[in-house]
């Protein structure tokens, strides 16, 4: 019995002890992609941090006094703000009376692989095919004009409108499928069940589905934001990248490749990322308000 | 189904839908616009193009020299593909099968690049891989990618491989078997439709990327994305026709993959990421 242990004897040894906690072989596993992401995520972002307190010249916040004190950098804040939130309320608010009609269809198939496909595609390319589609004589256009809603072209490209439209194009279907996830986790007996004791459709609505479905909303609501905050290649291809559509994440890209001041694009890409943090913490903070439990029903 | 058939219900129903078609109906003609014109002799000012013309394709192959861009794109993703099946899947059946101190902050730092956009951690990224002196090359893009792949991986993988009974396992070592065919014979067989469905994303995702490639991409290393950017961003230099040419290349090459994909996947997977599978019980 002693020989067992040269310490205490009824110690398990440590490699006993270790796996009673979860840690044996089998955790080392998850070594590589913890190496990959501090390697790849976490040091190049606290780098990012360091870096832009150690400006090219100045005081250590010397960017961020710079990027506050000119207009030409800090309305970017407002330029990418007034892109994102209504493009992201639309596309949220607008996906919700679809997600809920959508959920009825017995082929919804075709339709979700038809919106999935401005979300494979990627920006780049809707927006070269709205730099054409939008044109003054594109099709769009010409529908309009031959419908005599308009007289003349509108221009649709290379200002706020062109970012606007493509922002829709790509997160309308981001926004619509997401939502719908979550509406069809909801159990359809919990609406039967209001539908028996008398409720109409809108009472089902907010009452029953609102209630259940807000946490899901708002998470949509956040990742629509972000994606939508992030805007870069459209805002340079259908904008007006030095004008009303110099978004933040441009900025960024200027001060970092086109300056090669890396302190200063790094401080931007930080701007961006607390403001984007403001925005949702603010619409987190929403979700306090509803209710929270299971939505599935039935038995527990 | 409870149907309301009341006049205010049809009107909205006829909204809803009336809502859908538009949609759909502009966003085909935004994809056909690209098509139609790339196949064009010449399109101004009429509905459709004057005359029909494949030449363009041969053009935007020369001009934008297609095949290396090709070879490189596919180089990368492959490499981005089995760099993260490999580290993805291992990490994913550690965090799936053991508890231990430390977990619930190693999810929360692999969700992390899936919530940021790319452009926020990619310029410091870009910085650093610039400094280490492997920016601009082929592993600068690669290593750049692996940051939304490696936790995309996982993050798909976990409910997966939770799923999968551990008695089966445990079965397998009370017979005898060895690690090796443990895994082989036993895990791999199991493993291999969640690892074929989280590939495939990852391998759409890779070939759209823009941002983290634009960062890190040297003149060698662009991927067709990139490459079509750069193509429509001086768009006055060559003709809309071949530049529209190259974009249906791209179009065509990542709706490929994507076909393939939808075959083991729903399409909402492919937004709502690793969250489908809690969502739908």
């Amino acid at each position: 019995m002693s020989a067992v242990a040269a310490g205490s004897p009824s110690r398990p040894s440590l490699r006993k002890r270790l796996s009673a906690r979860g840690l044996d072989a089998t955790t080392l596993l998850v070594l590589p992609g913890i190496v990959v992401t501090l390697a790849l995520f976490v040091y190049p972002f606290l780098y990012g941090v360091v870096d832009s307190l150690v400006p090219k010249q100045g005081p250590w916040f010397a960017n961020y006094l710079k990027f506050f004190s000119e207009p030409f950098q800090y309305d970017t804040i407002f330029a990418t703000l007034w892109l994102a939130l209504p493009v992201t309320i639309i596309n949220v608010l607008v996906a919700i009376p679809i997600a809920f009609r959508v959920r009825l269809m017995r082929r919804q198939r075709l339709l979700t692989t038809i919106l999935v496909l401005p979300v494979t595609l990627g920006t780049v390319l809707v927006a070269d095919g709205l730099l054409n589609y939008l044109g003054p004589r594109g099709w769009f256009n010409r529908t309009l004009m031959f419908l005599d809603l308009i007289d003349h072209p509108i221009r649709l490209t290379n200002n706020y409108w062109g970012v606007f439209a493509s922002l829709i194009i790509t997160g309308f279907p981001f926004a619509f499928l997401l939502t719908l996830s979550y509406v069809t986790g909801i159990d359809p007996a919990i609406e039967q069940a209001a539908a028996t004791l008398g409720a109409k459709a809108r009472q089902r609505f907010t009452r029953i589905f609102l209630p259940l479905l807000a946490p899901g909303l708002i998470v949509t609501f956040c990742l629509a934001f972000v994606q939508a905050f992030s805007v870069f290649p459209s805002a340079i291809l259908l904008g007006a990248p030095s004008g009303p559509t110099r978004v933040i994440a441009i900025a960024a890209y200027q001060a970092a490749f086109e300056q090669y001041d890396h302190s200063m694009g790094a401080a931007i890409a930080i701007i961006m990322g607390l403001v984007q943090l403001v925005v949702i913490l603010a619409v987190l903070s929403l979700r306090q308000v509803f209710y929270r439990g299971p939505a599935a029903g039935g038995k527990g | 189904m409870i149907r309301d058939n009341g006049l205010a219900s049809r009107l909205w129903r006829f909204a809803i839908w009336a809502i859908v078609a538009l949609f759909v109906l502009n966003l085909l003609g935004v994809i056909l616009a690209v098509v139609v014109n790339s196949l064009s002799t010449r399109w101004l000012g009429t509905w459709l193009p004057l005359g029909w013309t494949t030449h363009w394709y041969v053009d935007a192959w020369r001009e934008f020299q297609l095949t290396p861009v090709l070879i490189v794109t596919f180089e990368i993703v492959f490499a981005v593909v089995v760099i993260s099946g490999l580290v993805g899947v291992t990490t994913a059946y550690a965090l799936a099968r053991r508890d231990f101190p430390g977990k619930r902050l190693m999810v929360l730092i692999f969700l992390l690049p899936l919530l940021l956009p790319p452009l926020t951690y990619g310029i410091p990224l870009a910085t650093v891989l610039y400094r280490l002196g492997v920016g601009g090359t082929f592993w600068g893009v690669v290593l750049a990618n692996l940051v939304p792949a490696v936790p995309f991986v996982v993050l798909v993988m976990i409910p997966f491989i939770e799923q999968i009974d551990p008695r089966i396992e445990q079965a397998a070592r009370v017979f005898g078997a060895s690690t090796t065919s443990l895994f082989v014979r036993i895990l791999l067989p199991l493993l291999l439709p969640g690892m074929l469905a989280a590939l495939l994303l990852v391998l759409v995702r890779t070939l759209a990327m823009f941002e983290l490639t634009f960062l890190t991409a040297g003149p060698t290393s662009q991927t067709l994305v990139v490459s079509l950017y750069y193509a429509v961003f001086a768009s006055g230099v060559r003709a809309s026709q071949s530049i529209d040419a190259m974009a249906v290349v791209y179009m065509v090459t990542t709706l490929f993959w994507l076909v393939i994909a939808l075959q083991f996947v729903n399409p909402t997977q492919i937004v709502a990421r690793s969250r489908q599978q809690t969502a739908n019980p």
